[in-house]
């Protein structure tokens, strides 16, 4: 009897004076579970982004220890420099192709997927299965075959049956046809990913709106209007976020469909934000420089990112 | 909608199914097309590749792009497949525990101050992932880390987002269990190791897959702290053979294969829970 009461009264206080009473257990258990995480993020998060955010305001080239105070000549520097001002130019220019015809891509073959009720594993593994595929051994697909110019490219063999010549896809500067490249290679990565989100999102749709929908006798691309879409807000402005952000660090294909490689970035008619401060921090070996660009380029991110939340949140108003 | 617009339809809804199909048909042909071609051109000999007439299939079909690939001395082929699966074997499983431990501790362990060390791992989140390979390659290089494969391996291991994740999880498990394991006599570490790791099974196996994709894939991190040879990762070494403007074309397909395979197999085995993580992650971050 003696043994069962004191636990019980142990528990009572306990839930009385939760602040007062620490369970040390449980701190213990706390600490052993949360150390990995809590050391690792520090260092590698923490403590490397502050020593960076130093090394800005300093004039660190070729160490990675703090040189001479810099102030903010770093930051000055950027902005006034045409190669880092271009390379905001060209992600956005990036951003503004990729994200559209992602989004639709991968909501019609959702939409698409999600009709149908043979073949729909299949056709999902499809869509899917680049996914699993590096960024470097699509660039080398892309590049060597599917628009590598010559007559025996598949773009091209494709257009020979249409009458059309061969075509330097990468190599054109005027019209920059090499966008085609870059598009069709990331959403050949991306849309398996991104179908996936909005057939959770569809499959979650109530039943009853499009049964309800049927008997007013909508057609189907109203109910895709006035069902469908709305009822998709919050996975479309989840995917929207995803493919921003992963736009906007856009930096292997770029690296390897034009070959920039470690001997510079020259031949590239483009290069975004990440391959830029690339060839400053490796190459050059200008950490400060390189930790200046880090941190405007995460808060053009953060800005973007917090624009299009604003212009969701107006969306929502009408 | 399937079934309402097939019934209401009648002709119409039959024409609506067949043009789904055909999209879908057609749209997936595309979509395998680069596959067929990197099998297809890394059988094959120069000369066929580089051919203007089209061929659906090497003349005759041979493997020597591949053992030549594997025999050349610039670029270590074998190794950095070799540092590709232990970083994936690696990470994977020791960043999905880890998360999974700290997200257990910030749902269940009644400790204060539990909320600041949750501000603490979510603030890390702010700075997206990639742009941080400055601050990064600074520690990491400050460590001795440079062309190492700790180094390339270490900053994977903390993965603020899973954390999270694992919260949320852990926050819907049902306490009963947790309870009942209690009174049976196990401590808060031992609810954890005996009970709610193992019932987390799914969710491990989801973000675990997730992060093998990653780490199997990864360029940036790698291509900046390993630079020696001997510290490339099977990316790095294609990326070298396709940025050199290698001249041996079905060579390079060869090594795009060797690379996408084992992905591509693993892929298919694990899709039901690669398909839930990516959910998981998608929509609940």
């Amino acid at each position: 009897m003696t043994s069962t009461a004191a636990p019980a009264t142990a528990a009572k206080a306990v839930a009385r004076h939760p602040r007062r009473r620490v369970d040390r257990h449980a701190v213990g258990a706390f600490i052993l579970l949360t150390a990995p995480t809590v050391i690792g993020l520090g260092l590698f998060k923490y403590v490397a982004i502050g020593w960076s955010l130093l090394l800005s305001l300093n004039d660190a080239r070729g160490t990675l220890e703090l040189g001479s105070w810099a102030g903010l000549d770093n930051y000055a520097f950027l902005l006034s420099d045409d190669g880092f001002r271009s390379s905001l130019g060209t992600v956005v220019a990036f951003t503004a192709f990729i994200v559209p015809v992602t989004f639709v891509a991968s909501l019609a073959l959702a939409v698409l997927v999600n009709r149908v009720r043979r073949g729909r594993a299949f056709f999902r593994t499809a869509f899917l299965i680049p996914a699993a595929v590096s960024y470097v051994a699509a660039s080398l697909v892309w590049k060597m075959s599917l628009f590598n110019g010559l007559p025996s490219g598949i773009a091209n063999t494709l257009g020979d049956l249409f009458g059309m010549s061969p075509v330097p896809w990468i190599g054109t500067e005027q019209p920059p046809l090499y966008w085609i490249v870059l598009v069709t290679l990331r959403l050949w990565l991306q849309v398996g990913l991104y179908m996936i989100l909005f057939l959770a999102g569809l499959q979650a749709i109530p039943q009853e709106l499009y049964e309800a929908a049927a008997i007013d006798g909508a057609g189907a691309w109203q109910t895709f209007r006035r069902i469908t879409l709305p009822q998709l807000r919050n996975t479309s402005v989840a995917v929207m976020l995803l493919m921003l952000i992963a736009a906007f660090q856009a930096f292997d294909e770029f690296y390897n469909i034009f070959s920039s490689g470690l001997g510079g970035s020259s031949t590239a008619p483009v290069q975004p934000p990440l391959v830029y401060l690339y060839g400053i921090a490796i190459k050059d070996q200008n950490y400060g420089l390189a930790s200046a660009g880090a941190f405007l380029l995460t808060v053009v991110i953060v800005l973007v990112t917090l624009l299009q939340g604003r212009l969701v949140g107006f969306g929502r108003k009408d | 909608m399937t079934a309402t617009s097939a019934r209401a339809g009648g002709a119409r809804g039959v024409a609506g199914t067949i043009a789904t199909y055909l999209v879908l048909g057609v749209a997936s042909v595309l979509f395998l097309l680069p596959f067929y071609i990197m099998l297809r051109n890394s059988m094959m000999t120069q000369m066929e590749v580089s051919s203007p007439d089209w061929q659906w299939l090497p003349a005759i079909f041979s493997l020597d792009n591949y053992l030549e690939l594997f025999s050349d001395p610039s670029v270590p082929m074998a190794s950095a497949l070799g540092n590709s699966l232990l970083i994936a074997v690696v990470t994977a499983p020791v960043s999905t525990i880890f998360a999974s431990m700290a997200g257990y501790a910030l749902a269940r362990l009644p400790v204060p101050g539990r909320g600041a060390v949750l501000t603490y791992v979510v603030v890390t989140m702010m700075i997206p992932g990639s742009v941080t390979f400055v601050p990064t390659f600074v520690v990491v290089g400050a460590m001795g880390g440079v062309n190492t494969t700790w180094g390339i391996i270490a900053p994977g291991l903390f993965n603020a987002f899973a954390v999270l994740l694992f919260r949320n999880f852990y926050l819907r498990f049902p306490a009963e269990i947790e309870e009942a394991g209690r009174i049976d006599g196990l401590g808060y570490l031992g609810v954890y190791l005996r009970i709610a790791l193992p019932n987390s099974v799914s969710m491990l196996a989801s973000l675990g897959a997730l992060s093998f994709i990653d780490a199997w894939n990864a360029f940036l991190w790698p291509l900046v702290i390993g630079q020696d040879p001997a510290s490339w990762t099977a990316q790095i070494a294609l990326s070298t053979l396709l940025t050199a403007q290698s001249v041996n074309l079905p060579g390079l397909f060869a090594g795009a294969v060797v690379t996408v395979v084992p992905l591509a197999v693993m892929f298919l085995v694990a899709q039901r829970y690669i398909v839930q993580g990516l959910t998981t992650s998608g929509l609940k971050g």
